[in-house]
């Protein structure tokens, strides 16, 4: 009897490893799976507490890198608050994970008001701006795109900004893995933040 | 002391009568109203579910609130992975139908508060349809990070 339990015991544990074996080596994403078609994160920043940051401050965890702006009262709240559910929904996990709104629009967008636009949302959210070029550079490194529209008389100077709405996932190494969009699901995002959370944790 | 009682009476009668005839359509109503508090000043969006209980197409055409400067009704759009905002100068509420201002499409769009307004707070809002028809609403304000009035 204890030989037979002994047994099933070893094959259930067998049988869990090669599950796990199979998950690590094919993980059934519900995002996009985009590695090898993108390359690694790499920018230099400013993040919204005015401090200079590069890729390498976030290397080691889990990366989502969106690009939008704060005078964008509809779309960007929407993809903020729906990061934010996942963040929450993943618990103590969340603490491996950053969430960076990247400015398309730093002319308006001071470090101040970045820094309160961001942390209405969730704390682990971080925003960054720098100069045009470094911008333009990030947004082309990963064939974003963004335009200015012109201000029309009725809107008061006010202008929007058109801009790719996509959410580009990266792993804990800076490797582009994922992209998911504001159709995304947040149970699509939760399930596949998950997977690259347990890879090398 | 009967009498100023009977004035006042006649006269909230009065004042009765002048509001029920203020172009206000009975058949019009505006249902899950709610703003997206953002901080800084920075323009906010207003959603809300209009519903038309009349017999003929309704038009909004546009909406004011003495807690902003200026009100538009906007669409937001997701073309080809891009998305973009545009204004919009009308929209139409079928008979007995209703649109939704929500999250990813049509929205109120709410710029140069006139004070300080926070979550908690809630802004009065008056939609101006075609033909004269005006509906006063009650908007509550809630955090940036609610995803509507269930929350």
């Amino acid at each position: 009897m204890s030989i037979r339990f002994s047994c099933l015991r070893l094959c259930l544990a067998a049988c869990a490893l090669l599950t796990v074996a199979a998950c690590a080596s094919h993980p059934q994403w519900q995002l996009d799976d985009m590695q090898g078609h993108l390359p690694d994160l790499k920018f230099q920043m400013t993040n919204d507490l005015g401090q200079p940051v590069t890729a390498a401050s976030y290397r080691g965890k889990v990366v989502l890198l969106y690009f939008g702006y704060t005078h964008c009262p509809d779309v960007c709240p929407l993809t903020l608050v729906h990061l934010h559910t996942v963040l929450q929904k993943l618990g103590r996990d969340a603490d491996d994970v950053r969430v960076l709104f990247v400015t398309v629009d730093p002319a308006r967008d001071s470090v101040p008001v970045l820094h309160q636009y961001v942390t209405a949302f969730d704390p682990r959210i971080a925003g960054l701006t720098g100069t045009q070029n470094a911008i333009a550079q990030l947004a082309k490194r990963y064939r974003a795109f963004y335009k200015p529209e012109a201000a029309t008389a009725s809107s008061s100077g006010n202008y929007e900004v058109t801009h790719s709405s996509a959410i580009y996932v990266f792993d804990r190494e800076g490797h582009a893995r994922l992209l998911a969009t504001p159709g995304s699901s947040n149970d699509e995002i939760l399930h596949d933040l998950k997977i690259l959370v347990e890879q090398g944790s | 002391m009967k009498f100023p009682a009977l004035i006042g009476a006649a006269m909230l009668a009065f004042c009765a009568r002048a509001f029920a005839a203020a172009p206000a359509s009975p058949s019009v109503r505006v249902e899950h109203a709610w703003i997206r508090w953002l901080p800084a000043k920075l323009p906010a969006a207003g959603y809300a579910v209009i519903r038309n209980e009349g017999d003929d197409t309704l038009r909004l055409t546009g909406a004011s609130s003495p807690d902003y400067g200026m009100v538009m009704l906007h669409h937001s759009r997701l073309a080809q992975g891009d998305s973009t905002m545009e204004m919009v100068d009308h929209l139409d509420i079928p008979a007995h139908g209703s649109v939704k201002l929500a999250p990813g499409g049509y929205h109120l769009m709410l710029s140069q508060p006139t004070h300080t307004i926070k979550p908690g707070d809630h802004v009065k809002m008056t939609l101006e349809f075609a033909g004269g028809t005006r509906l006063q609403a009650d908007f509550p304000v809630l955090p940036a990070n609610a995803s509507g009035p269930a929350d």
